[in-house]
């Protein structure tokens, strides 16, 4: 059982370095065959300084942790009841491989609907660069399935 | 390169045709997507958790609408992506992500494409559906 108690409390912030071999493994299981997310010189020659990193790899870097979903069982969603409602990102700037993100979330919402039956969890996530720049934000909406 | 007055409301991106997704899909987008939830990758887990079988990671879809994103403009381009997932993915499926002009706006001197985007199976389930915002010039 999620607790409305927890709406507001921060998790601890996550900081974790873009790769050029994660995003090439990540190229693969995605069947992304455009050259610039997994050769350097292709890149180059699009005008990137290095791999960028594609648009939904933020949410994976977010769980470069040893455990990612303890932020969720402590709050009371266990990892064999949720699964995944909504997914927004926004975009500010560009991130290439070789950049070190930082990732900052807290609990924006918990709610339920069909008395109970379905609590869903709001969290939303600052993410900015090594410069300090605010690069992009999340918002994951989990759904506990009791 | 796609400029703003090249796009009109109503016109629809290429397809994105994905191939079956099959454990080895799930087992390397586990791995590297860094999503170690083993409901995607333990049938064992899975079963004990009352599903018939492992099921894909929403986040794959999502991947797969990135790239019928970035496969229409430069990645720099996309602005907002909010999705929602309708219905778990099963292994097997074939995903086809599609895309479709919805509103042209400009806000605060940038001119802006509204797509609805989707991704169904091959029974024409929708898994994921929502929208994304697109800045052109």
């Amino acid at each position: 059982m999620l607790n409305t108690n927890d709406i507001g409390k921060v998790f601890p912030p996550v900081t974790a370095a873009v790769e050029k071999g994660r995003l090439r493994f990540f190229a693969k299981a995605i069947g992304e065959s455009n050259p610039i997310y997994t050769d350097e010189a292709a890149a180059k020659d699009a005008g990137y300084e290095s791999l960028p990193m594609p648009p939904s790899f933020f949410f994976s870097l977010k769980m470069d942790v040893p455990n990612p979903f303890e932020n969720y069982e402590k709050v009371g969603a266990s990892l064999a009841r949720i699964l995944h409602a909504n997914q927004a990102f926004v975009y500010h700037q560009s991130v290439m491989a070789g950049d070190s993100l930082t990732f900052e979330s807290h609990v924006a919402d918990i709610y339920d609907k069909k008395a109970g039956a379905l609590e869903f969890l709001v969290e939303k996530t600052k993410v900015s660069n090594q410069r300090g720049q605010h690069v992009a934000d999340m918002t994951t909406t989990l759904v506990v399935r009791n | 390169m796609i400029g703003f007055d090249d796009v009109h409301v109503g016109d629809e991106l290429p397809v994105l045709q994905t191939k079956a997704i099959s454990r080895t899909t799930l087992a390397l987008f586990a791995g590297a997507s860094g999503d170690h939830n083993p409901m995607h990758i333990d049938i064992d887990f899975a079963q004990k958790a009352g599903m018939d079988d492992v099921f894909a990671h929403g986040m794959l879809s999502v991947a797969y609408l990135t790239r019928l994103l970035t496969g229409w403009v430069e990645q720099a381009a996309i602005k907002k992506i909010n999705v929602r997932f309708t219905a778990i993915t099963q292994l097997f499926a074939e995903i086809s992500c599609s895309g479709i002009v919805k509103e042209k706006f400009e806000r605060d001197g940038t001119k802006l494409v509204l797509l609805m985007i989707d991704a169904k199976d091959q029974n024409g389930e929708i898994k994921i559906s929502g929208s994304a915002e697109i800045a052109l010039n």
